[in-house]
């Protein structure tokens, strides 16, 4: 297959020392095997996350992605825009969806853009990283760079809410998505079935401020994925991984509970299977040490 | 009470959803509720709303405006979409409870004490200082935003996580120098600056 090339929003999560810095480098290692190219975007910047509403207006929290379209449409016009994390794939959707939905807002943007000395149009496609793989290579394709088949590991897909509501990935239902299952299945690792907290919420950025309601929540997600005699729990989500794979501790203390649960990316378990080693797959960047990946990373 | 709050309390006498129509995010969209309850139902932290989204849009519309507008329920909205996948009617509920804790807190009226309030205050202003946000400098502020005492002993019970974060190269002490910023500030907030301002001429028009 010929190189194909995105236009990258990597989001603020992504960047060096960032709390999802082990992501970025699963997915270089992932997209470097599928010979992708991501062209970050010139001097993107945050897209205010799902949180930004108390200090931030509708138009000005708009503004925010719509300045990201509007570089990535100078400096990559022809491609679509990717992003990893849910919530950058969200803001920036949703503001393309609004745009082109109500024409005084369109102005309204590019009035304030213009501020900036840009000017957006918002025509790009806006995609996950997840949709990429599933559309423009597809399940078979996938498996077929796969070295090192993760057998015998059986993973909780935790689908979590972002990357799949409101917009879904692949015309998939909300209530039962199955794409994280049949990824862990190409890459040869057994997805659990039944994982009844798979599109449940971890609180999101509430887990910061209302961190005993979150870890509730969190608690849930985490045993669930035992109760399906899962090994590790995978996510295609920043929050989602952090928030479940961090409070491990602080939920021990407080139920009682013997939580040891890796969580790591889809992109982890794909550089893994596709032949990379521990430090390309980001394995140094789980708190909780996914032994079985290290284990196979090694050989 | 804030001179904005006054303002529209004499603007919109008695008429609290034509206020919410106006003024709120998606706001147009509360008449349309059904009161079929499907949202409050699947709301995460539906137990915690002293009002969950199905009451709070009949409260709109019978014109509780004080009892709406201070309450920390649309406080309680985690973003995850449940209610806006699920609604028969399709509408954007988690936007309107964002646009509704917005505006309440533009209107100096939101619960002072509400946690999610001061971290997404917090969050807005640390990211458009430098365009992106610093996870070091935003822990640190949440910890402190209680005050220092509180601040210091909500530190040390993170202290486990947070050396887990450095040990693993996800957060750097660096961070507080500078850090992750985008080249062209100026611009960016002059682009936030007009949209704030033609937001607000908007408003005035109504």
């Amino acid at each position: 297959m010929a190189k194909k090339e995105y236009s990258f929003y990597p989001g603020c999560s992504s960047q060096k020392a960032a709390s999802a810095s082990n992501y970025q480098t699963s997915v270089a290692s992932m997209c470097d095997e599928l010979d992708i190219q991501l062209n970050e975007i010139p001097d993107w910047n945050c897209c205010s996350a799902s949180i930004g509403f108390a200090g931030g207006g509708e138009l000005p929290r708009l503004a925010l992605s719509a300045r990201n379209m509007a570089l990535s449409e100078q400096a990559h016009p022809d491609q679509d825009i990717v992003a990893t994390c849910a919530a950058c794939w969200l803001a920036t959707k949703e503001t393309q969806e609004r745009l082109h939905g109500d024409d005084a807002l369109m102005e309204e943007t590019n009035q304030a853009l213009a501020e900036g000395g840009l000017k957006v149009k918002a025509n790009q496609n806006v995609r996950h990283m997840v949709e990429v793989l599933i559309e423009d290579f597809g399940y078979d394709e996938l498996g077929k760079h796969v070295t090192r088949p993760l057998e015998g590991i059986k993973i909780a897909g935790y689908v979590g809410c972002q990357t799949n509501r409101p917009f879904g990935i692949d015309g998939e239902s909300f209530e039962n998505p199955k794409y994280l299952d049949k990824l862990v299945e190409t890459m040869g690792a057994d997805p659990i079935n039944n994982y009844d907290k798979k599109v449940s919420c971890c609180g999101g950025a509430l887990a910061f401020s209302e961190p005993e309601k979150s870890q509730a929540l969190i608690k849930d997600i985490i045993e669930s994925a035992y109760d399906g005699g899962a090994d590790m729990i995978v996510t295609p989500c920043p929050v989602c991984q952090l928030n479940v794979e961090a409070y491990q501790d602080h939920i021990n203390a407080k139920y009682n509970t013997k939580f040891n649960m890796p969580v790591v990316y889809y992109s982890t378990l794909m550089s893994v299977a596709y032949g990379k080693d521990a430090k390309q797959a980001g394995l140094d960047g789980q708190i909780i040490k996914a032994k079985q990946l290290e284990e196979i990373a090694g050989k | 009470m804030s001179n904005l709050n006054t303002e529209m309390v004499e603007k919109y006498r008695n008429n609290f959803l034509q206020e919410v129509t106006a003024n709120v995010e998606e706001g147009e969209w509360v008449k349309m509720c059904m009161q079929c309850g499907v949202c409050s139902g699947s709301c995460p932290l539906g137990p915690y709303w002293d009002h969950p989204p199905q009451e709070l849009f009949m409260m709109i519309r019978a014109g509780k405006r004080e009892e709406v507008l201070t309450s920390s329920s649309m406080w309680m909205c985690t973003s995850c979409y449940n209610c806006v996948a699920r609604c028969p009617r399709g509408l954007p509920i988690t936007h309107i409870m964002h646009g509704l804790a917005h505006y309440a807190d533009r209107l100096g009226i939101a619960p002072k004490g509400q946690q999610t309030r001061k971290f997404a205050n917090l969050f807005w202003d640390n990211l458009t200082k430098t365009g992106r946000v610093n996870e070091l400098r935003l822990g640190i502020s949440l910890y402190f935003m209680n005050g220092f005492a509180a601040g210091v002993k909500k530190a040390l019970s993170m202290a486990g996580m947070g050396m887990g974060m450095m040990k693993t190269k996800r957060l750097s002490p660096m961070e507080y120098f500078g850090g992750h910023s985008i080249k062209d500030k100026k611009g960016l907030q002059a682009i936030l600056k007009k949209a704030k301002e033609i937001e607000l001429a908007k408003e005035q028009k109504f």
